[in-house]
């Protein structure tokens, strides 16, 4: 079974006005219909950059960009808006309302849905990201994990093909992320949804299915999060990290522990010590 | 200067229709000195309990002795300039905050609000832009053309350059990768040693708590859940787990390990290393056995 390409770009290059160099150089991907794609990055690789060319608020200087066979430009920039769904960093700078229920009805109403289905989509969206008990809240009142989680409600309510996550768990507390993650994934399943998730959270990125490195504004490499963590001292120069598991395996083979290789995830690992060690 | 919150609660709106409980019989100590991490989910009430440290709010009941001034209810309080001015809060994101033509500009606002004359506040600046780990070049830049993690180190400096005696950080590292996160926790921890600071970290993060801090402090629907050090936190995770804290990587690898294998190790590991030699003997005494 062949994967559709759903967004397609071609040698993207992208500057912004105040800077000498380039934020982007040359960048070429695609992404596939229902596929989550992490994108990870130090600050300033070019990550978010890449999401505000995905959602035409920037336009690339060289290269192009198709999303589901649209040359994105300035006159098609509203239709593919429709497809794509993004929560920012920052839940201050996304609330519109002057309650919960009114800040995720606004894409909606925007959007012109009978009031019937709106009410229906808002209650829905609430209560996949657990905020149904504050609906006529007021977002000042919420906490900055909780108007997130309003936020990422706003966006699933008006059901966009592919998702754009611009760090938006990085606010959140462990459980809180683990919800919003979990809520994603669900709807993505339900709704075949894209996910695009833009983080330097490795947890996060190791749920992915496909994992692109960016680094300094250059595509550095493409794999699975089993090829891409192998990377391991590369990814730290590169200023990320390593996930606990690996990195634990590492300093347990440098102890003369023998593991069959670095594992990506603490249940195997132990299962691995279990295994060589005691069941001989 | 010592802080101390005692049988504190607060209610927002408090007497009006929207009246809602935010934290209630909250007791902290803060000698001076300390290094404190203050942990909680999202709601828990570690941000209402973070501003009664310098009394942007005052407790509905109890009270927050901040060095020798009471804050309660009663009280009307005057000269809060004198508190705020000695408790520095770093808020989360603080580089939205700027706003002046230079960096130097943003960072003297500051200390000049609180009447430092401004040749004392530019060699502030000089200073708390170096601990800062940047460059006196920078300050006649503007705010604006700086990356991100730039600009949140002249807004830190900002703080700084107000030479408080207690820094107060809400999720310093929020929006930071991985090296910016471990770089500005080191800065933080030596400016700490080196002024003497008492630093208050609100943080989501198991392993900076448990990495940096003397104390810590679980805060759990808007109470205190449990006080301690790092290690007497964590030498019980089951607690924490159970309210779906989490607990740092080392710790709860250490309970997976001791569950698999019917074991119990002699100490709560609190770092890489410490798990791995103790993960390497238990499997060592195991082939020999």
């Amino acid at each position: 079974m062949s994967k559709k390409q759903l967004v397609q770009l071609e040698n993207v290059s992208f500057q912004y006005d105040s800077e000498d160099r380039f934020a982007l150089k040359n960048v070429s991907f695609d992404i596939y219909e229902g596929e989550w794609l992490a994108i990870v990055g130090h600050n300033g690789s070019g990550k978010s950059t890449l999401a505000k060319l995905l959602n035409g608020l920037q336009f690339p200087q060289e290269g192009s960009i198709t999303v589901n066979g649209m040359t994105l430009n300035e006159e098609t920039v509203w239709e593919t808006r429709r497809l794509i769904g993004m929560v920012f960093q920052n839940p201050d700078n996304q609330f519109v309302g002057t309650t919960v229920q009114d800040d995720v009805a606004f894409g909606l109403e925007n959007n012109g849905i009978p009031r019937e289905e709106m009410l229906e989509r808002v209650n829905y969206s609430l209560e996949k990201v657990k905020m149904a008990q504050f609906l006529d809240q007021e977002p000042h009142q919420l906490s900055g994990g909780q108007k997130q989680r309003v936020a990422i409600a706003g966006v699933i309510a008006l059901r966009p093909s592919i998702i754009i996550l611009d760090e938006s768990t990085s606010m959140l507390d462990p459980r809180g992320r683990e919800e919003v993650l979990e809520t994603v994934k669900e709807l993505k399943d339900i709704h075949k949804m894209t996910v695009i998730s833009i983080t330097h959270d490795l947890e996060e990125a190791v749920r992915a299915d496909r994992i692109l490195v960016m680094n300094k504004g250059e595509l550095y490499r493409e794999g699975s999060p089993e090829e891409i963590f192998q990377m391991e001292e590369e990814l730290v120069q590169l200023g990320l990290d390593i996930p606990f598991p690996v990195k634990l395996s590492k300093t347990l083979k440098e102890q003369g522990v023998f593991l069959s290789k670095h594992f990506l995830s603490e249940e195997e690992l132990v299962a691995e010590l279990w295994t060589f060690h005691y069941k001989k | 200067m010592d802080i101390s919150l005692q049988e504190v609660e607060y209610r927002y709106q408090a007497n009006t229709p929207f009246e809602r409980l935010a934290i209630k019989d909250v007791s902290i100590d803060i000698p001076s000195g300390i290094f404190l991490a203050i942990i909680g989910h999202t709601g828990s009430g570690k941000s209402t309990v973070l501003q009664h440290l310098n009394a942007l709010l005052k407790p509905t009941t109890g009270k927050v002795m901040i060095g020798d001034r009471e804050v309660n209810a009663e009280k009307k309080q005057k000269n809060l300039k004198a508190i705020r001015q000695r408790v520095g809060i770093v808020f989360q994101f603080p580089e939205h905050q700027l706003f002046d033509e230079t960096v130097e500009k943003d960072i003297c606002f500051g200390p000049m609000n609180f009447g430092v004359h401004e040749e004392e506040a530019k060699k502030r600046a000089r200073i708390a832009i170096k601990q800062v780990g940047l460059s006196e070049e920078i300050l006649s830049k503007s705010p604006f053309e700086l990356s991100g993690g730039q600009m949140r180190r002249v807004a830190i400096a900002g703080v700084l350059a107000m030479e408080p005696d207690v820094i107060v950080l809400d999720e310093p590292t929020a929006g930071l990768d991985p090296r910016g996160r471990r770089e500005i926790m080191d800065m933080f921890h030596s400016l700490h040693l080196e002024r003497k600071l008492s630093t208050v970290l609100v943080t989501h993060s198991m392993e900076d708590a448990s990495k940096y801090a003397d104390q810590i402090v679980i805060m759990q629907n808007g109470q205190v859940y449990k006080k301690g050090t790092p290690n007497e936190i964590f030498s019980s995770p089951e607690g924490l787990l159970e309210l779906g804290l989490d607990v740092p990587e080392v710790v709860r690898f250490q309970q997976k390990v001791e569950e698999k294998f019917q074991t119990k190790f002699s100490q709560t590991c609190l770092t890489v290393e410490k798990l791995t030699e103790e993960i390497a003997s238990m499997v060592k005494r195991g082939e020999q056995e």
